[in-house]
This record gives C-alpha cells, sequence and structure tokens, in this order.
C-alpha cells in the first residue's frame, strides 16, 4: 500500500476517498435518522440523467450532475410534500424517469461514450486534481450549511409538526437538506458511483447510531468510518485487482454486518448481568 | 408580545375579548373533501381555563387542537389564536402532541428536545444563547426532570418522555397548552401526579387538554367539552347526559365530580 502511494492516481485516490467520507459521514447521519434512504437513493440515479445530458451538450459532466440532481432533488421534495402521490410512488417514478433521461441523451450522444461505467459504478483511481477541487468546494458547502442549520435539521428529523409549530419553515428547511444530498451524492459519484451511492450514505452512519447517542458524535464517527472503509477498500482493490467502488461497499457491508452482531452479543452480556438499567418510576420525585 | 387589546375587532370579523385565547367560528373540516370531521365548531377558549375535550377515538379531537394550531385548514370557518391567524399566534402555543411514533434510537439527548422548544425565539443561523438554555433548564426544572437531561429520549418511559414534551412545550413560554391524550404512554400510578403538574401550570397558563378517557379528566379540569364531529360545549363543566349519549353514542356512566355518584342509563 505505502509503495503504491508514489503514484499520482493512487494519492488522488487516496485524498478523495476522506474528502467523499467527510460529505457522507455528515449526510448520511440525517438520511438514516430521518429515515429518507429511498428518496437519497432516487436523488443518486436520477443524477444519471445529468450525466447524460452533460455528454450530450458536450460540457465537463459535472455541470450536468450538480443542476440536474438538484432538480431532481428539488422535484422529488415538492412532489412528495404537496401532491397528494404516496411519497414512495413519487420518487420511484421521479427515480426512473431520471436515469431514463440519461439513457436517451447518451445514446442520442455523438460518437462514443467513454467512461460511462466509471460514473454507475465509480472510478477512484481515475480522479483527477480537478475533481479534488470540486470535491473539496462542495464539502465545504455542505459543512458550513449543516453548521449555520444545526439546530433546525435536529429538529426536522426529530418532529417535524413541533418543529412547525415553533415558526420553523420546515418544507424550505427539508427542500435545503435533498439539496445536500444532491451535492453529496456528486462528491461520492467518483468514488463509489452512482448505483452504490446509497450503501456509503447510509453503512457508516447505521453503525455509528449503534453506538452513540448524539448526532455530532455520530457524524464524527460516521466521517472516521466511511475513511477507514473507502482506504481498506482501495487498499483490497489494489492488492486483488477488484473493482474499487464495489470493494469498498462490501468492506462497509461486511462491518456493518459485524458490528450488528457485536452489538448483538454485548447487549445480550448486558442483560445476563443485568446491567440494562430500567429504572422507569424510579427518580422521578 | 401580542396583547390582548389591539384589534379587538378584526377586519375578518372576528371579535375576540381580551379573556378569550382561542376563538373558533363556524369551522367545518372535511378530509378528502367528503368525510366530515368537524361540523360546524363554535369554541371560545378564555384565559386560565383548563379545558378538557372529550370524545370518543376519530372523534375529531386531534383535527380540531390541528386546526387551532393552523396545521390543518378548515374548509370553512374562523379561527383566531391570540387575536392573530394561527400561523403566527402558534407561536404562543406550546404543543404536545400524542407522541407514541418516534424512532426510540434517536440520537437526542433530553437536553436537545427540550431545546427545541426555543427554536422559534433563538433565531436562524445561530447557537441557542445563554438566555435560552436558561429557560429550558427552567423547563426541565418545573417537570422534574432536570436529572434526565443527559439521557436519550427515546430511552425513557412512556411517562418520563411525555414530561419532557411538556418541558420543550414550557420553553417556548406559551400562553396557552395544547395537550394530545397526554396520558396515552403513561402508566398509571405516573397519571395522578402528572396531572397535579399540569394543575400547577394551570396558575399561569392556559391549558387544553384533549382525551377519550372521561372520568381522570373530569377531576382536574374546571371546563369540558364534548366533542364527536360536533362540539358541546357550555363554558363550564357541566355536561347532559344527553350531550354524552350524543357524543359516544352509547349509555354512559357518569360520576359526578368529588361525589360518589354514579349514572348509569338503559340502552
Amino acid at each position: 500500500m505505502i509503495d503504491a502511494l508514489q503514484y499520482e492516481f493512487m494519492r488522488n485516490a487516496l485524498v478523495a476517498a476522506i474528502l467523499a467520507s467527510i460529505a457522507c459521514g455528515i449526510i448520511g447521519v440525517y438520511v438514516v435518522v430521518k429515515k429518507i434512504v429511498f428518496i437519497s437513493g432516487g436523488i443518486a440515479h436520477a443524477s444519471f440523467g445529468g450525466i447524460g445530458l452533460a455528454y450530450f451538450l458536450g460540457v465537463a459532466p459535472v455541470l450536468g450532475v450538480v443542476p440536474f440532481s438538484i432538480a431532481s432533488a428539488l422535484g422529488m421534495g415538492m412532489v412528495s410534500k404537496r401532491t397528494k402521490l404516496p411519497e414512495d410512488t413519487a420518487i420511484g417514478i421521479l427515480w426512473a424517469i431520471g436515469m431514463a433521461l440519461g439513457v436517451i441523451f447518451i445514446g442520442l450522444s455523438p460518437g462514443y461514450v467513454p467512461d460511462l461505467f466509471s460514473y454507475l459504478f465509480g472510478s477512484i483511481l481515475t480522479v483527477s486534481f480537478s475533481d479534488i477541487i470540486l470535491m473539496l468546494i462542495l464539502d465545504a458547502l455542505i459543512i458550513l450549511i449543516v453548521i449555520s442549520l444545526y439546530k433546525e435539521f435536529l429538529a426536522l428529523s426529530f418532529d417535524e409538526e413541533f418543529a412547525t409549530v415553533v415558526g420553523v419553515p420546515v418544507e424550505r428547511l427539508y427542500l435545503v437538506l435533498l439539496c445536500l444530498i444532491a451535492l453529496t451524492v456528486v462528491v461520492l459519484i467518483r468514488v463509489v458511483g452512482i448505483i452504490l451511492v446509497i450503501a456509503l450514505l447510509t453503512i457508516p452512519a447505521a453503525i455509528s447510531k449503534q453506538f452513540t447517542h448524539s448526532l455530532k458524535k455520530m457524524m464524527l464517527l460516521s466521517i472516521l468510518l466511511s475513511a477507514i472503509f473507502a482506504i481498506c477498500g482501495l487498499w483490497l482493490s489494489y492488492g486483488l485487482d477488484l473493482a474499487s467502488g464495489a470493494t469498498i461497499i462490501l468492506v462497509s457491508g461486511m462491518s456493518f454486518l459485524i458490528s450488528s452482531l457485536f452489538k448483538r452479543i454485548t447487549l445480550a452480556k448486558k442483560k445476563k448481568n443485568g446491567q440494562e438499567p430500567r429504572n422507569q418510576w424510579l427518580c422521578v420525585k | 408580545m401580542i396583547s390582548g387589546n389591539k384589534n379587538l375587532y378584526h377586519p375578518l370579523g372576528v371579535d375576540m375579548s381580551i379573556e378569550e385565547v382561542v376563538k373558533l367560528r363556524d369551522v367545518w373540516v372535511y378530509y378528502d373533501d367528503s368525510v366530515c370531521v368537524l361540523e360546524g365548531i363554535n369554541l371560545s377558549i378564555n384565559r386560565e381555563d383548563f379545558l378538557g375535550i372529550i370524545g370518543p377515538n376519530g372523534g375529531g379531537k386531534t383535527t380540531l387542537l390541528k386546526v387551532i394550531l393552523g396545521l390543518v385548514k378548515p374548509n370553512r370557518g374562523k379561527i383566531r389564536v391570540l387575536v392573530d391567524i394561527p400561523e403566527r399566534g402558534r407561536r404562543s402555543i406550546g404543543y404536545v402532541p400524542q407522541h407514541s411514533l418516534f424512532d426510540r434510537e434517536f440520537p437526542a439527548s433530553v437536553w436537545d428536545v427540550v431545546l427545541m422548544g426555543r427554536l422559534g425565539q433563538a433565531g436562524r443561523f445561530r447557537r441557542y444563547s445563554h438566555e435560552d438554555k436558561k429557560i429550558a433548564l427552567h423547563a426541565l426544572k418545573t417537570v422534574e426532570m432536570l436529572d434526565f437531561r443527559d439521557r436519550q429520549i427515546g430511552r425513557l418511559s412512556g411517562g418520563e418522555q411525555q414530561r419532557v414534551f411538556v418541558a420543550r412545550s414550557l420553553a417556548s413560554e406559551p400562553k396557552l397548552l395544547l395537550l394530545d391524550e397526554p396520558m396515552a404512554n403513561v402508566d398509571t400510578p405516573m397519571q395522578t401526579e402528572f396531572y397535579e403538574l399540569l394543575k400547577r401550570l394551570n396558575q399561569r397558563i392556559t391549558i387544553v387538554l384533549v382525551s377519550h378517557d372521561l372520568s381522570a379528566v373530569s377531576i382536574y379540569v374546571n371546563k369540558i367539552a364534548c366533542l364527536n364531529h360536533r362540539l358541546f360545549y357550555h363554558n363550564s363543566k357541566e355536561i347532559t347526559a344527553k350531550e354524552l349519549e350524543a357524543t359516544y353514542q352509547c349509555p354512559i356512566e357518569l360520576i359526578a365530580h368529588g361525589v360518589p355518584h354514579r349514572v348509569l342509563k338503559e340502552h
């Protein structure tokens, strides 16, 4: 692994893995605690339309993906909040439409489409310096917005109705959150690809949720975990000559299984020793 | 501050007296444009009332609270909350929802939840101020849950959670407290304590409590209304057996306040 770092592509891949972990560690926590995994998957897949659009117009992919994924995030958010259509139905429809648009755009594009596969399944080894700059900017934006709206996002995730009553503009903030998910998808596309994005958004957050009950700690732990998964996956894929994105996901998935088992065993032990605190009535008065 | 003596004659035609906190006039609510949930509700809630609204499940109790909070728009009728439209007036309402469905593993402490009550006052893009924290702390003390401030909210018992949600609504320094089935998850021995707490709060805050449990409510409230799509209310604690039967659509066991006097009518 260390000697691999003499190559520039490997150094870029390592930096990209860490930058991607920051975005998915923070936003993944909201995806998991607010239970909006499905809509996040929808945003991720629909963003494929943006890649097709960029090919069609002959511009850099990012110029297609960023506006397209934000538009699909806002579209899904508004359709699911404002119409009587059930939310998951609306998401399912827009999810497929976004991908279909991508396929059509690419079909209409002149010439050969070189690295389509890398957008679907990621190609962390081809991350360029300009990709890293873009990821850095998006990370900074995500951190800035989450810090300034931290208490509102917490209230929104916990209890939308109460937040509305005390005067939080719930719908607008929900749309902001969906836009942040869209930006996170953009950050993650180079690392794991559109199809696998959802795994990095959910697995690290789901693991950290088992070990802490503070949202901030959960975010820090998720960042750390996804960085570990991404770097381990990268190293394994390099050593065993496997697809990097898929290897990262499998490492994450395995870790989730192990941590769930570990959690179960420790819980069972605690129960056996009678350590589980069940002071339901005590100390109330 | 919303003062009671301005806009007494509101342009929308609902005149409120200074004593009135909430006024509903001829409010109708339909779901899906066909099912009638609330039929021509007229209600005025006065300052320092402790109003119990009873009625069967599905009778529109929660909807009525949501209409007052501006969360449900009526198809017809007018509502004023502290001489204002509900969307603005609700800032002076503390709402304790019927909280049975939230993720028990949600990563928030009791302290996080109580602070949420300050969101309206704290201002956007800022952290909670020292003042916000002081008020939240006081609210926690009021419900005697200060020792629990660092505990995860989902790990508390139903009764403890209910106290935290009351503290959260008190943190917004409300003039009116709306409680939706507050006893639903509270164990029986703790219910009395909970009612005593509400009784103390009622010395400075108007309270509306919604419940399907008639007997417990009637001991503590000072006014009672019956709701089953239509509302029976005389601005007092009196409800006739006839009205109760109209509400529940079956014979009702009446227990008079303070006196062991039971009336059970034949079908």
